[in-house]
């Protein structure tokens, strides 16, 4: 693999940058692996990197339907914090920031990590007394994160309305200055192009169409290029996990949600921090760019479709308006949606089934992307050992029968 | 933007008057005391999530306030009927593969024709 650097962008401006390799290789599939991974996104590519570089096994293949980051992993609004309320999600979320930290350096990828922080707002008493206990949680965590009153959040975010004439008036916010936005398309280039230069076959356009699944153990999968043999299956398929899961007999408990986000024209920077804000829901942030990144609330119905309802974009734009009267006559360029597999208690699945060596990672519902290095990394540990990493043991399915749900409604941003 | 038939006030209404409620005809356990947990677990989160046919529940939430269920694609999100509560649906995966199958059918005998 080539390394990038600031030497090689001179080198290669000498030949007009048209001798820069490939970043990854489009392979034939082989008959057999010692490890599938099903789902090309950034949780399946840096599961398939991690299983390479950290857990020596490197007879791997990717195999995504579509193309790489094509689904959720391109269609998320980049934010990335890990200011979570129970122990068990603020310790996943905060594995993930940590990795996030160095995750440039690790993949000799510029994925475009800022830590311009992330503000929570509170605009009613109990919404303050929620940010006070999550932060007091966090920080016994050992997670950054402050509360703030509305001068604090008007002073770090000049245009936004934080008067008392407002609707819903900002009377504070939580703070966690670590966390930020990163480009999301580099990250699942980075782990393909990190993946593929330690031998992983990354297949695309190839979809998986059944399992093969012998005395309760998965030895393979069929796919429209034919059979493809394993005896360990990663499933990190988001939105589509159900389907796969209908295809091994099994039922997870996920529902797919249509969530939205849009984009506006490109502005001069004018916010320099993510606002989200559970109460009156939207949550933006600006590019490097400059376009706005607004991200919407879920469809209460389920969907596979890919794009949302208009009045939930409508609902979404007046909640950000009111925020922000400056960008009342913003114009908006792109609007879409992903498919969101939420769980009922807001947190992912990380989990064996009873198929044995068929594992599933799923259930990241509406904030997946930040979870992307730390997700892969347990994924792949689990993967690798056949025993559940102990940051993922507690997201095991058998949650939903035990009762032992771990409950981030409060702290997944979105409502659902 | 959906354009909802609700089946008790007989009228096509827009979609922002309603709310969904999730999968229909889930069936509470008789007896829930001796559920296994399993079982119970089961009732309470799990959910079939098809890609296709889906029956599922809906309140008119800013019109007659009654529940009532739709039968919708979740791929192309047509609304294929909706019906009152305590009625079974007309249309169900299982008659659609059949439909399916047999218009690919035809389609397969045209396509024998032409070649």
């Amino acid at each position: 693999m080539q390394r990038y650097s600031g030497f090689g962008l001179v080198k290669h401006a000498l030949s007009h940058h048209e001798n820069w390799q490939r970043q990854w290789r489009n392979p034939t599939p082989k008959k057999a692996y010692d490890v599938i991974i099903i789902g090309g996104g950034g949780h399946g590519l840096g599961t398939a990197y991690y299983l390479a570089k950290e857990f020596g096994i490197r007879n791997v293949a990717v195999i995504e339907k579509g193309w790489l980051g094509g689904g959720n992993t391109a269609r998320n609004t980049t934010i990335v914090r890990s200011n979570y309320l129970w122990d068990e999600a603020a310790a996943l979320y905060e594995h993930s920031m940590k990795r996030w930290e160095g995750l440039s350096q690790d993949l000799n990828y510029n994925v475009m990590f800022s830590q311009r922080g992330v503000l929570n707002l509170g605009h009613t008493l109990q919404d303050m007394r929620d940010i006070q206990r999550r932060v007091n949680a966090n920080r016994l965590n050992g997670i950054d994160g402050e509360v703030l009153d509305a001068k604090g959040v008007q002073e770090l975010v000049p245009i936004m309305d934080c008067s008392k004439n407002a609707r819903y008036p900002v009377m504070g916010a939580s703070w966690q200055p670590r966390a930020g936005v990163a480009r999301h398309d580099a990250v699942a280039w980075g782990y393909a192009r990190g993946a593929d230069a330690l031998g992983v076959d990354i297949l695309q356009q190839t979809e998986v169409t059944g399992f093969k699944i012998r005395d309760g153990q998965v030895y393979g999968v069929h796919t429209n290029r034919g059979d493809i043999e394993a005896k360990t299956v990663g499933c990190v398929a988001a939105g589509n996990s159900g389907v796969l899961a209908k295809m091994a007999g099994l039922k997870l408990p996920l529902e797919s949600h249509p969530l939205q986000a849009l984009v506006s024209e490109p502005l001069k920077p004018v916010l320099d921090t993510v606002v989200m804000s559970n109460h009156v829901h939207g949550y933006i942030s600006q590019s490097d760019k400059g376009d706005l990144v607004i991200g919407a609330g879920i469809d209460g119905y389920t969907g596979y479709g890919q794009r949302g309802s208009y009045p939930t974009v409508e609902h979404t734009l007046q909640a950000i308006v009111e925020m922000f009267p400056i960008f009342s006559r913003v114009r908006m360029n792109r609007q879409w949606g992903g498919i969101v597999d939420t769980c009922p208690d807001a947190c992912p699945l990380i989990s064996k089934t009873k198929v044995k060596g068929l594992y599933f990672n799923c259930g990241w519902g509406t904030g997946g992307f930040k979870a992307t290095p730390g997700s892969a990394h347990v994924f792949a540990a689990s993967l690798a050992k056949g025993e559940m990493h102990p940051l993922a043991a507690p997201f095991s399915i058998d949650r939903f029968n035990t009762g032992a749900l771990i409950d981030e409604h409060g702290a997944a941003g979105v409502a659902h | 933007m959906f354009h909802i038939y609700c089946p008790y006030c007989g009228e096509y209404r827009e979609e922002e008057e309603f709310h969904p409620k999730g999968e229909a005809h889930i069936v509470r356990p008789e007896d829930p005391e001796t559920c296994s947990d399993e079982e119970w677990g089961d009732y309470l989160f799990f959910r079939h999530n098809p890609r296709g046919i889906h029956h599922e529940m809906w309140v008119h939430a800013v019109g007659c306030r009654k529940f009532f269920n739709i039968t919708r694609n979740t791929a192309t999100y047509e609304i294929l009927e909706t019906y009152k509560m305590g009625e079974a649906p007309s249309i169900t995966a299982e008659s659609r593969d059949d439909r399916a199958a047999a218009e690919a059918e035809t389609a397969e005998k045209q396509e024998g024709v032409r070649a």
